[in-house]
């Protein structure tokens, strides 16, 4: 179970993040949804140890992320697929692939994670040698889950992975999602794109200004008279 | 004809030295994204390693062996003890990391004058001096080691970079820090390693010029610029431009001094360099896409 607890985080001087709180637990899929500026890619970054908060704590099945180096984060079971997929552009699809399992048990089962991930996406089998950067932006995006996936995660968190996605592709993302998820691996998923997150998710939390202002099922928030005003535009 | 040949056959070889010194100030460039301006007073250290080592009858290509880790060690502690710590330290530039390498740079090259003063020192082996001829080409034994040498080293840099996990963690570290941050890279002691591998090849240089070149406390500072002309013209941080760099820096100069004249010989390299500057700003990576 990842339990975040009261966090507050800062860019310098600049607060951005106020007395966050939320839980995700195992298998379960939650959404993190607000508009842009909200403070989700904070909430990850914080998370995966890219920010550390000035209050607060973050756990991870009872060991306190937050005291961890950035780099100790994902050997916890704890991968971040960051927003706008921040591939090693110059790399080839399985470069960035082999990068995800650096740990030693990810790559001990290196070769064969990798055939999971080409089942999984057999367009990145066919586009193993191509550079990562070359590709479009809705087969970037499989090679960021992929390379995630490679990690052998736990909880897979994933930072508005439908950001410059065609409609077809936002729903096959979403897809993906679940069909990860159903494999065991608890998913966040942090997005803008409220309406189809909503109904794919178990519970939501909704972030406004950097506070956590709304909770619930994906049902309850979608019937929700402020989420339906502020976010669903009926 | 035979003068153009062997003017080329001069410079490829120089090329290879070069090469050597470039790579390791790009992948430096790539990782850490700051010129290192103690370069070539890194290669004039593992030269008096070189010259000490000599005067107790150590051939220049077994002081390879020494020189190397030695180097290596010297470029993690810099980078460990002086470069990192101003990363740390808010509200200071990048830049800071820039001028500490000048200050670092001098601070070698005093210590090398106080230790062995200003005289030229030689190192005398018999193939110093000595030639072979492939038809009517003439090639220097000496540098023609060098460039086989130069050439098993940056190839094994190549598989190095390209095939094993560190190496790969290098390039991921100058592509996207915080992605590879996010994938368990511990980025700080990259930059350490990569120190320490840009210094270590750096004096692999400075060992194999040895037989062929006289050592002096200031020959740091020219080197430092060839470097940093080599980094220019491969594209700033491209290893493979890097090559390109070294080849076409050794080939300008060695046609310089034969066309030119030998006074030249350093007018055509910066020449080179301030029209890539100018007409071609991406350096060679811009054309050869790596
Ligand atoms: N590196 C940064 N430095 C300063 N402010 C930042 C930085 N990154 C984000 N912010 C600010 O923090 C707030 C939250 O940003 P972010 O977490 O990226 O929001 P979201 O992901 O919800 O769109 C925004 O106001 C943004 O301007
Ligand atoms: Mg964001």
């Amino acid at each position: 179970m990842l339990k975040v607890s009261g966090i507050d985080v800062f860019y310098g001087d600049l607060q951005v993040l106020w007395d966050v709180s939320f839980v995700v637990r195992d298998k379960e899929i939650v959404v993190l949804v607000g508009a842009n500026g909200a403070g989700k890619s904070t909430t990850l970054k914080t998370i995966s140890g890219l920010l550390k908060p000035r209050k607060g704590s973050i756990e991870f099945d009872g060991v306190r992320l937050d005291h961890l180096a950035p780099d100790r984060v994902i050997g916890q079971g704890v991968v971040h697929v960051p927003e706008a997929r921040r591939l090693f552009r110059e790399m080839s699809v399985e470069e960035n692939l082999i990068m995800g399992s650096l740990s030693p048990e990810a790559k001990k089962k290196r070769y064969e994670t990798m055939d999971w991930v080409y089942q999984l996406f057999p367009r990145m089998k066919e586009r193993r040698k191509q550079p990562a950067g070359t590709m479009s932006g809705g087969e970037q995006q499989m090679c960021a889950i992929g390379r995630g996936l490679m990690a052998l995660p736990k909880i897979l968190m994933f930072d508005e992975p439908s950001l410059g996605l065609s409609p077809i592709l936002v729903q096959e993302v979403f897809e993906i999602a679940k069909r990860i998820n159903k494999e065991g691996v608890t998913v966040m998923l942090v997005e803008q794109n409220v309406r189809q997150t909503l109904a794919m998710c178990d519970r939501a939390y909704v972030l406004e200004n950097g506070r956590v202002v709304l909770e619930g099922t994906g049902k309850d928030l979608t019937n929700n008279a402020h989420v339906k005003e502020a976010y669903l535009g009926i | 004809m035979d003068v153009f040949l062997q003017t080329v056959v001069a410079g490829v070889l120089k090329g290879g030295l070069y090469t050597l010194i470039g790579i390791g100030m790009t992948l430096i460039m790539g990782v850490m994204g700051i010129i290192n301006l103690a370069h070539g007073q890194l290669m004039m250290l593992a030269m008096y390693v070189t010259f000490v080592l000599n005067t107790m009858g150590v051939d220049p290509y077994v002081s390879l062996f020494v020189a190397m880790p030695l180097l290596f060690l010297l470029g993690v502690v810099i980078q460990k003890f002086l470069l990192n710590p101003l990363i740390k330290v808010e509200t200071i530039l990048p830049e800071n990391q820039v001028l500490m390498t000048v200050g670092i740079g001098m601070v070698l090259t005093e210590i090398a004058r106080f230790v062995f003063s200003s005289d030229y020192k030689y190192i005398t082996t018999d193939y110093s001096n000595r030639t072979f001829y492939l038809g009517k080409i003439s090639f220097s034994v000496a540098l023609t080691i060098a460039f086989g040498i130069a050439l098993v080293f940056t190839a094994a840099m190549f598989w190095f970079l390209l095939k094993t996990d560190l190496g790969r963690s290098i390039r991921a570290t100058a592509q996207d820090k915080d992605a590879a941050t996010l994938m368990g890279v511990n980025t700080g002691r990259i930059t350490v390693i990569t120190f320490g591998l840009g210094s270590g090849l750096v004096a692999a240089a400075g060992c194999l010029l040895a037989p062929v070149y006289y050592i002096f406390p200031d020959i740091g500072g020219p080197f430092t610029a060839k470097a940093f002309i080599i980094t220019i013209l491969g594209g700033l941080g491209s290893t493979v431009g890097a090559i390109f760099g070294g080849v076409t820096l050794g080939l300008a100069e060695s046609l310089g001094a034969t066309y030119l004249g030998m006074e030249y010989e350093d007018i055509v390299g910066l020449t080179i360099f301030i029209l890539v500057l100018l007409f071609l700003p991406g350096g060679f990576k811009r054309l050869t896409k790596v």
